[in-house]
């Protein structure tokens, strides 16, 4: 820690100087809940099996933007999910960049980096930048404010709406260790619709690299949002994201996190449900095999009457994988006719893989309908054995288990040609796994 | 009707408490406050081996370089320790010989309480030890249960008469260095029971123990050991009661159980502590450590308890499944009205082979009380294909109740078997208009709910309990049918 805020207050004149003056100015405050609050301590309540502050002890510097040329080198080599149609946003190493070819957006909607958007809108990015981290982060998104340098910014303005997939690629290319310090800022205004799918690569194998990434998501009256985030990256790499989302009247969210490859990851998403009606639907797929750490901490604040929210979240380990799940509903008092339901599902199947599930439900209210469940087995035998009495390999009995398991998770989404895309991609890792 | 019902849940949250009258026995105290000489005294007092004294001295040295935990979701006042006073007991003229030389307050007392002292006078049958704050007054059926080699009396003649078990399992379980509480009842318990099922014998009656606190400014600190050894049987009951305080009681208790090869331990509680008036003040702090240690193979130890009492309740008894093929069970129902708090559930570990362990947990709130359920199931590398089920339903009955549930669960174990499910919501609208439609009035139709929602747990308890429980429930719910 004393390494960062060194650090910080040597390099704090090159980092304003990059920046836009609104990205600059809660930089000092975010210093001080930092100094004074440091990381998440390791063993604490919500941060149980993840050590932040060893993970960030790497003492390297922070990536500095490439060059237009250099970045379009490194986003031929990308391969996307690339639903159709879609529109294309890269992220390099926390820097945004725009590819020219992309297909347009409909007028109004903003796609692109933080700073470009402060300047554009400096009202609207005041007005929504840093609120929710600045108020419900802790040291984490504090560090993030502190050194955050670009990002980037999806804004679709009142009752617009994109009917292309919004595809943000965030590659982390890392010739050397260093760290990442990304962030996202989200906001649908009033009656305002979108779907992006966030798609975090660092393929890296030699360099070992650290993001730490704060996403803000902004839902106004009756806006609909579908957020799908994809994780795949190389066994050295560790991604931290601290996710807020705020919710207003009759808005709808619906949130897909899938750890597909990866080294070291932890989530936090807080979901507050602050206008009535607000839906939430957030679903998690984990795949995990070698020595994969997962560690996903949900907590979902129902503070007004008739919001509803479900939670799914599935784990395949193997191998020596570790998943973590931590998933808290919050009711409010007078939170009535709330509707909040919860599950984790886990199937292990190595002879070293660990889980740790932690589901809990805090209640104020009375007339709610909240519950929550939590399963941990194995694949079930006679439903193996029936499948090999068919002339099914052993093998590809348990793949197709495997596949069904995800399945649920991958149902869910609504978009065809990106529900087909990663169903494939499901399939693919489930089966390279299985080689 | 929407009327109504406010009022009869208004009427809940009030029932009153009937155990709360106190009794004016003649009381030999030791100055409050905690040190080293009052440790010294308490074991004076109770005529102690060397060997025990050292166990307090030592526990009580730990203790104090703790602090009071504050993970609990409980909202607990500061507790001055000092001022508690660490011994009392109704003074007794060389030891009572038989009933007759009981203090005749004494008798009535257990008497009012329904508990009968008097062997003729018993007919379920059940063996009874008494305790009134630190001691115990009278230990019943102690000769028959002798015949079958079961020793059943209380922790101070059990120090004297059986030292070498008391020795061999006393912190065993639950060691001082457990947790704050435990250090601090290993450092100053007071009597308790103390139980011991020989090989192969199967306990002939169910064995009880009476807690009572009476006097002032007391904390009750008991301790309870219970041992079955191979192929033994025993179902063992404890209820408790305390008289209306204005100040909050301190009771910090420990109970200790081992199961060895095939033998099965059934334990039971009614929580009836008292639990402070409508605005929350006075009331006992119930921080009991009680934990159940499955040595043996295919030993069994199950837990339940109803909880109804107490201002503040915080315990999870808990089994630590080391024999392979051990089980352990645990059914709670705990209900919290008027400023009451509860944080109570269960830990399971499981360590031997094939282990099983299932938890039922119902919690009811009402009034602005807080009802947390809290559990550990964890499932070490050893314990191959073990199995776990927990189920926690709560039930909310007024809009400025909580009711919390925090599982936890550690998996080390590919081939372990978990299922996890929990509810919460209120009393069903429809099964209260379906009742009240065929003539069955609200606050009965909330009664007959209630009961049928705790069932699965009440069903677990041994017959005169359930009676109590049932008969408890409806007490702590009167008003709200009607």
């Amino acid at each position: 820690m004393k390494y960062d805020t060194d650090y910080f207050e040597s390099n704090r004149d090159s980092i304003c100087q990059q920046c836009s003056p609104l990205l600059n100015r809660p930089r000092q405050e975010a210093f001080e809940v930092f100094r004074k609050n440091g990381f998440p301590a390791y063993g604490s309540e919500d941060y149980q099996h993840t050590d932040i502050e060893n993970l960030l002890k790497i003492n390297v510097g922070i990536h500095q933007r490439l060059t237009q040329q250099q970045a379009v080198r490194y986003m031929l080599s990308d391969r996307g999910m690339h639903p159709e149609p879609f529109h294309q946003d890269y992220l390099i190493n926390g820097y945004a960049y725009k590819d020219a070819s992309s297909r347009p957006l409909p007028e109004g909607i903003f796609s692109g980096g933080l700073n470009d958007f402060a300047e554009k809108y400096p009202d609207v990015f005041s007005a929504y930048y840093n609120r929710q981290a600045k108020q419900h982060g802790g040291g984490l998104s504090a560090f993030n404010t502190m050194f955050v340098r670009d990002g980037y910014v999806l804004y679709v303005p009142e009752n617009k709406r994109s009917d292309a997939i919004i595809q943000l690629t965030h590659l982390v290319e890392a010739e050397e260790d260093a760290m990442v310090i990304s962030r996202l800022l989200i906001i649908l205004e009033k009656g305002a619709e979108a779907r992006i799918a966030v798609y975090d690569r660092c393929p890296a194998e030699k360099a070992k690299s650290v993001t730490v990434q704060v996403s803000e998501i902004y839902a106004g009256e009756n806006a609909s949002l579908e957020f799908y985030h994809v994780e795949e990256s190389a066994a050295r790499s560790t991604l931290i994201t601290d996710n807020f989302i705020r919710q207003e009247r009759y808005s709808n969210v619906k949130l897909n996190t899938l750890s597909l490859e990866n080294g070291i990851t932890r989530n936090n998403y807080r979901v507050g449900l602050d206008g009535e009606y607000a839906e939430h639907i957030l679903k998690g797929l984990v795949i995990a095999d070698k020595e994969q750490h997962v560690d996903n901490h949900t907590v979902i604040n129902h503070n007004v009457p008739h919001c509803h929210s479900d939670e799914l979240f599935k784990y395949l380990l193997s191998e020596k994988s570790m998943g973590a799940f931590s998933g808290k509903i919050n009711v409010a008092e007078d939170a009535q006719k709330t509707m909040a339901y919860q599950n984790h599902r886990n199937l292990l199947d190595g002879p070293d893989c660990r889980v740790f599930s932690k589901p809990q439900l805090e209640i104020y209210a009375d007339d709610v309908k909240c519950s929550h469940g939590m399963t941990t087995g194995q694949m079930d035998e006679t439903v193996l054995l029936y499948m090999r009495a068919r002339g099914i390999s052993e093998k590809e009995a348990r793949m197709m288990l495997r596949v069904a398991f995800a399945g649920e998770i991958i149902e869910g989404i609504g978009d065809e040609s990106l529900r087909e895309n990663l169903r494939r991609w499901v399939e693919n890792r489930l089966r390279t796994q299985n080689d | 009707m929407e009327e109504e019902t406010i009022d009869i849940l208004k009427d809940v949250t009030e029932g009153e408490y009937k155990e709360g009258f106190q009794s004016d026995i003649e009381t030999e105290y030791l100055p409050k406050g905690l040190n080293e000489d009052i440790i010294r005294a308490i074991s004076q007092k109770r005529e102690e081996p060397d060997w025990l004294l050292r166990f307090r001295l030592d526990a009580y040295h730990h203790w104090l370089t703790l602090t009071m935990p504050r993970w609990a979701h409980l909202n607990i006042p500061d507790i001055d320790f000092q001022e508690i006073i660490y011994y009392a007991a109704p003074k007794k003229k060389n030891g009572p010989k038989s009933l007759d030389e009981v203090d005749p307050e004494l008798l009535k007392t257990f008497e009012k309480l329904g508990i009968p002292l008097e062997e003729r006078k018993i007919l379920s049958g059940v063996a009874m030890d008494a305790v009134m704050d630190s001691v115990s007054v009278k230990t019943t059926f102690k000769e028959e249960l002798a015949k079958k080699g079961v020793i059943f009396c209380s922790f101070a003649d059990a120090v004297k008469e059986y030292p070498e078990l008391v020795r061999q399992y006393l912190g065993s379980v639950v060691p001082y260095t457990d947790n704050f509480f435990a250090a601090l009842n290993s450092a100053v318990f007071g009597d308790g029971s103390f139980a011991y099922i020989p090989k192969g014998v199967r306990c002939p009656m169910e064995l009880s123990s009476y807690f009572r606190m009476n006097a002032l400014n007391t904390g009750q600190f008991e301790r309870t050991l219970i041992i079955a050894d191979d192929d033994a049987y025993v179902s063992y009951l404890e209820g408790c009661t305390a008289p209306i305080r204005d100040e909050n009681q301190l009771h910090a208790a420990i109970v200790e159980i081992i199961a060895l090869d095939r033998a099965e331990v059934k334990y039971s509680t009614v929580q009836n502590w008292y639990p402070g008036d409508k605005t929350g003040r006075g009331g006992v702090f119930n921080f009991v450590t009680k934990r159940g240690l499955c040595k043996g193979e295919s030993s069994k130890i199950s837990w339940t308890q109803v909880e109804t009492g107490s201002a503040i309740t915080w315990k999870y008894p808990s089994c630590v499944l080391q024999g392979d093929y051990s089980s352990g069970e645990f059914y709670s129902v705990a209900i919290t009205k008027n400023a009451q708090q509860a944080d109570t559930g269960t830990k399971m570990i499981h360590i031997g082979k094939k282990t099983k362990s299932r938890i039922v947990s119902k919690g009811i709130s009402a009034g602005v009380s807080q009802n947390s359920f809290r559990s550990l199931v964890k499932m070490t590398a050893h314990a191959q294909n073990s199995r776990n089920h927990s189920q926690c339903d709560s039930l909310l009955i007024g809009d400025r109740c909580g009711a919390h549930t925090f599982p936890y669960m550690d998996i080390d174990n590919n081939s372990a078997v978990l299922e996890h499910e929990a509810t919460t919501s209120k009393i069903n609208e429809d099964q209260l208009f379906y009742c009240n439609q065929r003539g069955i009035p609200t606050e009965e139709a909330v009664s007959l709910i209630v009961n049928g929602y705790a069932k699965e747990v009440l069903n677990k308890l041994p017959m005169e309990f359930a009676v109590e429980a049932t008969k408890l429930l409806q007490i702590s719910l009167e008003g709200s049918v009607g």
